[in-house]
Parts: structure tokens; sequence; C-alpha cells
């Protein structure tokens, strides 16, 4: 008989006002008793719905029957058997849009936890995994592929093709893999010891990893083919940071969130000894709704920042960041000021910032993205005292592969382009995915287009040298 | 890991050193004008240094740097044979050298290092170049033989006449174009405040001039807007865009704004290192 309670085994997590001033992890993760317990709310649907909100189809209600019956080795290689990063999507996957949106026990009270039972299995898999039962290793074929990046899209190409037997190597400018994984995404909500682990893991396959290797600039990608490499797969992702274009924008104290969170989080200016030099401001306004104005806020905090504040031109309703962190963002104490727009930044005699001038803004009619459009109320100005200001209004791909890559198509946006099925872009040989392609998505959607990738590079190259 | 194959001091005030690392990936493309990034060890910061020369066949690098604040320092304390954790580039757009015959290079101190690989690139290339280097003083006069084999003219400037021609470069730049030398552009590399001047000396004579720009950068590639600047009017991306932009449309003030966000804590990072022994750190 399933477990009929209406709410989601809830998730141990340290306490707010104690969080907001560590970067320890926020969510401490099931205890094998609570897995259980959530395990036995699935009601195991025959037309399973969760699996199609899945990007990449965990076979959910078969890997939570293992959890239910306690074998949870068996629960992880279910799921790996479609998702080979499963302790960062349990943590960071929007979940309430996606697996568990679909959820039949959302109708009436909360949907079963797939995200934290997933990240259950996984941590118990790195925890008590048995070294003793090391997976074989694949013959190699002989075959040489190229992967540029090491965010999720490159790690799972590169993953899925050495596990096919391919010589990889991944080439990444930053000087650790790892993607928005490593300089974007905090510890607090993704340990950075967990990303390592799946790299090692790749290694063990393996995946040579080049770091400080800008492709464009040191090596071009028709250089790789001369090279040697049969493939390439492009997993750049869309790190370009757009700004307002208001007054005052490049006044001391204003950062795009790239530039704070890699300063934070790949650059460890949290921690004494590490060089990173990072301003100390006391009042932070973050501009933007998503995951990376939420990340930002909440970083801010940690750094001692006395009050942060999101500033976001439309309503609760709308702000585009996953459910979780807006609820854990309002916990910390961060203020949110709804539907009001930045219209200039203020500095004082020295340039430094002062404070963000805003506008207030009512929501009207719906526009091309189905939200309603938010439009300005004459004369509402007002202005919040602040010494810096995070802009996370998205990013766009950066534009150096294009630049030096002949013939390699884009769109209006900048974004590659690339068949939907097969991942091939405009060159011959050369595949892309993730957030180069799509633009600022998520985790998942990278993964299973490296996936997806991966699949058509092993057949392009088979189908070559037939 | 990228080692040390080379240390050299380049002048008697121990001011410039000079360092050749191993580094085949960046030996391969780079081009006169480009930079890399370097870190330290684990701990490091990310430092921009301009490529000073190259040896594509040995896959060495050349930088030369002002032990100036912590990293930089730190990188001066370490010795032939040692690694730096990471090098990374080349990074920036190479110097333009299409259409030129006659140019004007004019390097200031340390900003020297940089011009120079400037100047001999556009020297290999046909084009005739004077070079006016200044420095405060005697004691910090760095590559005074490369520069002179470098270029078509050398002018070597010290402020305080302590050698070669007393004055600032602008004052010598400014001498040479009255005399009646043709320009087809100016090329300023040095301290954020001799560009300004020199771009304020060549705007009466309408002499384009082409400045590198210093801003302080974080990856180098484009994804942070750390070192934006504003050249006419649009934010750019030195690190991406240029580092050389039109000196003319640069807005200095900004920009001399903007490097010195980090002053305090620089200091604070200095004083650090100076208790530090050796060049071991944390152990
Ligand atoms: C702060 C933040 C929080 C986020 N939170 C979430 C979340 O909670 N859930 C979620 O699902 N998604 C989240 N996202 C989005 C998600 O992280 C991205 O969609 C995902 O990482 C895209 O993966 P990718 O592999 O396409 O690219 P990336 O992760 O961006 O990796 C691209 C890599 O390529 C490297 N690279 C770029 N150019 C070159 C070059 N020329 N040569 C060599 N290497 C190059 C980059 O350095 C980088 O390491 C967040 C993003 C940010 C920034
Ligand atoms: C494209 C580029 C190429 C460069 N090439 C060279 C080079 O070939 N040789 C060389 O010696 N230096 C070069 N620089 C400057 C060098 O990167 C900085 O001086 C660097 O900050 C030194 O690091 P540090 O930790 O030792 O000193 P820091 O502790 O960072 O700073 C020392 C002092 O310099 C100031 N400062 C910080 N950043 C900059 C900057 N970007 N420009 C000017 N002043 C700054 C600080 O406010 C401080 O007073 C270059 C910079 C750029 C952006
Ligand atoms: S991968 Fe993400 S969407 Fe799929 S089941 Fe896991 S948490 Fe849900
Ligand atoms: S929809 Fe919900 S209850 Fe049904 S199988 Fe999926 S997780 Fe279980
Ligand atoms: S250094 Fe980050 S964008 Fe230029």
């Amino acid at each position: 008989m399933a477990n009929m309670a209406l709410k989601k085994n809830p998730m141990p997590e340290q306490e707010p006002l104690v969080r907001n001033k560590n970067f320890d992890e926020v969510a401490l993760g099931y205890t094998a008793e609570a897995a259980i317990d959530e395990a036995t709310r699935c009601l195991h649907c025959k037309n399973m719905p969760c699996v199609a909100g899945c990007p990449v189809n965990v076979r959910i209600p078969e890997f939570i029957a293992k959890v239910a019956e306690g074998d949870f080795d068996e629960a992880y290689k279910i799921i790996t058997s479609t998702n080979s990063l499963p302790a960062i999507c349990g943590r960071v996957c929007p979940q309430e849009t996606q697996c568990e949106g679909k959820c039949v026990r959302g109708i009436k009270g909360e949907p079963v936890a797939v995200g934290r039972l997933e990240r259950f299995v996984a941590d118990y898999h790195m925890q008590h995994g048995h070294s003793d039962a090391a997976p074989e290793k694949p013959e190699p074929n002989g075959h040489r592929v190229a992967v540029i990046g090491s965010g999720p899209a490159g790690l799972t190409c590169a993953g899925d093709l050495a596990r096919r037997g391919y010589d990889v190597t991944i080439f990444e400018a930053f000087h650790k893999p790892g993607g928005v994984l490593v300089y974007g995404i905090p510890e607090f909500r993704l340990p950075k010891d967990i990303v390592a682990q799946e790299i090692k893991k790749l290694e063990y396959f393996g995946v040579k990893v080049v770091t400080d290797a800008v492709v464009g600039r040191a090596v071009s990608i028709d250089e790789l083919f001369e090279e040697g490499f049969e493939a390439v797969f492009i997993g750049t992702g869309a790190g370009l940071p757009q700004f307002l274009h208001i007054p005052g924008e490049n006044m001391l104290g204003v950062y795009s969130a790239n530039e704070y969170l890699t300063r934070i989080n790949l650059m460890k200016a949290y921690l004494p000894e590490y060089d990173t030099p990072i301003k100390k401001a006391k009042r932070i306004a973050v501009v933007g709704g998503g995951n990376v104005a939420m990340d930002a806020a909440r970083c801010a905090k940690r750094m001692g920042a006395d009050e942060v504040y999101i500033v976001y031109r439309r309503s609760m309703n709308e702000l585009p960041a996953r459910l979780e962190e807006v609820h854990h963002a309002q916990e910390e104490e961060i203020i949110f000021k709804l539907l009001n727009n930045p219209v200039r930044i203020l500095g004082d005699e020295k340039g430094h910032v002062c404070g963000l001038e805003c506008v207030e803004m009512e929501l009207g009619e719906p526009d091309e993205s189905g939200r309603r459009r938010p439009v300005a109320k004459e004369g509402s100005n007002f202005v919040i005292d602040v010494d810096a200001v995070i802009i996370a209004i998205g990013t766009s791909p950066n534009p150096l592969i294009k630049s030096t890559t002949e013939g390699l198509d884009t769109n209006r946006k900048g974004c590659i382009v690339a068949d939907e099925n097969t991942m091939a872009t405009s060159r011959e040989g050369v595949f892309a995915g993730g957030d180069a392609v799509t633009g600022a998505a998520t985790v998942i959607l990278a993964m299973g287009a490296g996936k997806t990738a991966a699949q058509s590079i092993d057949e392009y190259i088979q189908n070559k040298s037939k | 890991m990228f080692k040390i194959l080379k240390k050299r001091v380049l002048n008697a005030a121990g001011t410039t050193t000079e360092m050749v690392i191993e580094a085949p990936l960046v030996a391969r493309k780079c081009k006169a004008g480009q930079f890399i990034i370097f870190r330290l060890d684990e701990y490091g910061e990310r430092v921009p240094l301009t490529i000073a020369d190259y040896d594509r066949e040995k896959g060495t690098v050349t930088i030369m740097f002002q032990p100036a604040g912590q990293s930089t320092q730190m990188l001066n304390l370490l010795e032939e044979g040692d690694c730096i954790a990471d090098f990374v580039g080349p990074l920036g757009k190479p110097t333009n050298m299409e259409g030129l015959k006659r140019v004007a290079v004019v390097g200031g101190g340390v900003g020297c290092a940089i011009a120079y690989p400037v100047a001999k690139g556009m020297h290999e290339h046909g084009i005739e170049v004077d070079m006016i280097a200044g420095f405060r003083n005697k004691d910090i006069v760095i590559l005074e033989d490369e520069m002179r084999a470098g270029c078509t003219n050398l002018y070597l400037c010290t402020d305080d006449g302590s050698y070669g021609w007393k004055g600032f470069t602008t004052d010598k730049l400014k001498e040479l174009i009255e005399s009646g030398k043709q320009y087809d552009e100016v090329v300023a590399i040095g301290p954020t405040v001799m560009m300004k001047f020199v771009c304020v000396a060549t705007k009466p004579y309408g002499i384009k001039t082409v400045v590198s720009l210093n801003p302080i950068m974080i990856d180098g590639t484009g994804m942070c807007g750390g070192c934006r600047v504003t050249v006419g009017g649009e934010t750019k991306f030195a690190c991406v865009d240029g580092p050389e932009f039109d000196g003319h449309l640069v807005d200095w003030d900004e920009l001399i704004n903007r490097n010195s966000f980090y002053k305090e804590e620089e200091t604070e990072a200095k004083n650090h290192i100076c208790r530090l022994t050796g060049g071991v750190r944390r152990g």
C-alpha cells in the first residue's frame, strides 16, 4: 500500500540564519530511512508522466521502486543508464517544471521528491561506492574526438564517447574543468567535490582534460582536424554577460554576475588563503530574477553584506529561478524588490556606486513569451541606497568560436545552429550542444544535448570509417 | 604545470624581470600585441602579462614584468626550473600592422617591455619604426640593446636626464613631429597616465594613436566583463575587443578609476607577502 502522505519528506537543511554566513551545503540530504519512506509515496503509474517530464527520461518509477526496497546500488544503475550526472541533477534541476511537475501526486499535495531521491542515491553511491567493482574500461577504438568546453554538455559528451572506446580530449579555457558547475553555481548549492569526482570518473575512462586552452585563440577548430581529431563537439556554453546599458554601469562596484560569481566560486574569494580580491560591500542590489541572480544574492549575503536586494521587473509569479532557490533566498533574508526596474546607477565623487535608481512597474498585456509585459509607472522613480550592484540579466554565447571558424552558422542571437536530432552543425564533423546552441538554459538540457551529440559522433565516425 | 626555463633581471634597480616559460600551446600561434594570463598556484590570482617574445620551435614564451603587487612579487621569487600552475593564451587581438609605413612607438617604464615586441614586430614587417622609450632614471632602463636592434631609430629618455635625452616621452614625440617626421600611426604603451598624455599630444596633429590598455582582468576570454572600458562611448571588453584601441576615443578617467578599485586589498596583500620567506608559500 502506497504511503499517502500529502507532503514530501522534508529535506534536512542548515538553519537559514546560520547558513547565510557560511558556504557549506544548505541541503543536507535524506537519510536512508527518509529516502525509503519517500520512495513509498510513488504510485508507479503505468503511463509514467514523470519520465516524460525529464529531459533525459530517467526511469523514475523503476529506480524509486529499488529505493523503496533499500537496493540503492540497483537504483543507481537504473538512474545512470540515462543520466550520467545524478548527484548534480538531483541538486540543481528545476524539478518543479520537469519530472516533479508532471508527477500525479502533485495534483493533490506535493509530488514525489524525485530530485531528492536521485541525489540520495547518487550520494549513497559516492560514499559507499564499491571501488573493488571498478567499472570495466572499454577497448580503445583508435578514433580521436575533441570536446571544447567542460560544462555539463562537454562532460557528458566526452563520457559517453569514452565509454564507447573513443580517445577523447577536452579543451577548457579556464584553469579548472566543470563550466558553470564550478564557476557559477556556488558551493552551498553544489559542492565542488562532486564535480571533481565526476571529472575523475571521466579520466578513469581515459578522457584527457587540457585546461588553459582557449579554442579559437591557442588552436582553431580547423587545426584540431589537422591534428587528427575526426570530430569536434562544441560545448562552450553561453558565457557572455549582458549589461543593462543604463548610465553609471561602469562605476566602481558594478559587477556582472559572472565576474562576481567567478571571483567567489572559481577563485574562492571567500577563503582567506586565496589571493582573489573582492569588495566587502554592505548593501548590494542584484538585478535579475533567475538562478544566477539568486546565487549572486545569496553569495553576497555570505560575503557579509547587511542588506541584499533582488531587483526584478516582473512579479513573484514570473521569477524564472528554481522554486527552492527563491524559498531559500527568502529564508536567508534576501529582500525582494519586485516590479522594479533599474534606470540609473548613482555614484559618489570618486566614482563608487552609492545608489540604484529604479522605477516601479506594473504588468500589462502578455508578450510573445506569454508573460505579462512590465510597463513603467510614470514618475515613480526612487533610489535604493547600495554600494554595489550585480547585473544578472542573462548571458549569450561567446562569439570567439564563431569568429574563428569558417562556415559555422549561428543565429541572430549568436547561438550555434545545430540540428535538433543530431546536434550536427553546418560544418562537417562539427557538433554542438548545450547553452552554446540554446542560449542560457539548464544543466540537464546541456547534458541531454551532449548525450545526443555523442551518439551522432559515434555514428558519423563509424560510417566514415566503413 | 608550466616551467620557468630562464630568469633574468633586466636592470640595475631590479624593477623588471624577464622569464622564459615553456608553453608550447601559446608559442605556436601568438603574435605581437597579444597577452597571456598566469596563475601561480591553486591560491593565485589570474594576472595578465604581455607576450614579450616567443620561440615557436622551442615552444617557449617570454614575459617581462614589474614585481608590483602580490602576484608579480611572488612570481619574482621563483627561479629557473620552478613551475607555475597556469599560463593561458594567446589572448586578445594581435597588433594591426596592415597599411602602415612609418610608425612611432612610445614606451614608458616597464611598458617598454610591451612596446618592444610591437616595435620589433612592425620593424620585421617592413615598417619604419621610431621608438621613444622613457624611464624615470638610468637605473630602471631596460632592453636598450634589444630595442635598438628592433627599430629604425631609438630615442631613449629619462625624466631626470641621468641617461639619454632629458624629458618626457611626450615631449620627445612632439619634438619629432614638429621636426617634420611623418607618422601614419603612433603606438603608446605604458602607464595609463602616460598613454593618456600621448593621446593629448597627438590629437592636435590628427595622428591616429593606438594604445594598449591594461584594465583589471579575470578570465581574459570575454566572460566576466570586469575589463570593460568605454571607447567612443561604447562599452568594450579589453580582453577580446583589445587590448589595443584608438586612444583618442578612450575614456581615460574611467579607466584610471577602475584600475584603482582593489588598491586597498592589494596593499594589504602586499604587506602580507613581505612577511613571507623565500618562494615558499603557506608552508
Ligand atoms: C550562476 C548560475 C546558476 C545556475 N543554476 C542552475 C540550476 O540551478 N539548474 C540548472 O539546471 N541550470 C542552472 N544554470 C544553468 C546551467 O548551469 C547551464 O545551462 C549549463 O551549465 C550549460 O552547460 P554547457 O555545458 O552548455 O556550458 P557551460 O557550463 O557554460 O560550460 C562551458 C565551458 O566551456 C568553456 N569555454 C567557453 N569557450 C571556450 C573556448 N573557446 N575554448 C575552450 N573552452 C571554452 C567555458 O570556460 C566553460 O567551462 C545556472 C547557471 C548559472 C550561471
Ligand atoms: C593586457 C595586459 C597586459 C599586461 N602586461 C603586463 C606586462 O607585460 N608586464 C607587467 O609588468 N604588467 C603587465 N600588465 C599589468 C599587470 O597585469 C598588473 O600590474 C597586475 O595587477 C600585477 O599583479 P600583482 O598582483 O603583482 O599586483 P596587484 O597587487 O594587482 O597591483 C599592484 C598595483 O597595480 C595596480 N593595478 C592592478 N591592476 C592593474 C592593471 N591591470 N594595470 C595597471 N595597474 C594595475 C593596483 O591598483 C596596485 O596599485 C598587463 C595588464 C594587462 C591587462
Ligand atoms: S534528471 Fe532532473 S528532471 Fe530528470 S529525473 Fe532527475 S531531477 Fe528530474
Ligand atoms: S508520476 Fe509520480 S507517482 Fe507516478 S510514477 Fe512518477 S513519480 Fe511515481
Ligand atoms: S577579463 Fe573577463 S571579460 Fe575581459
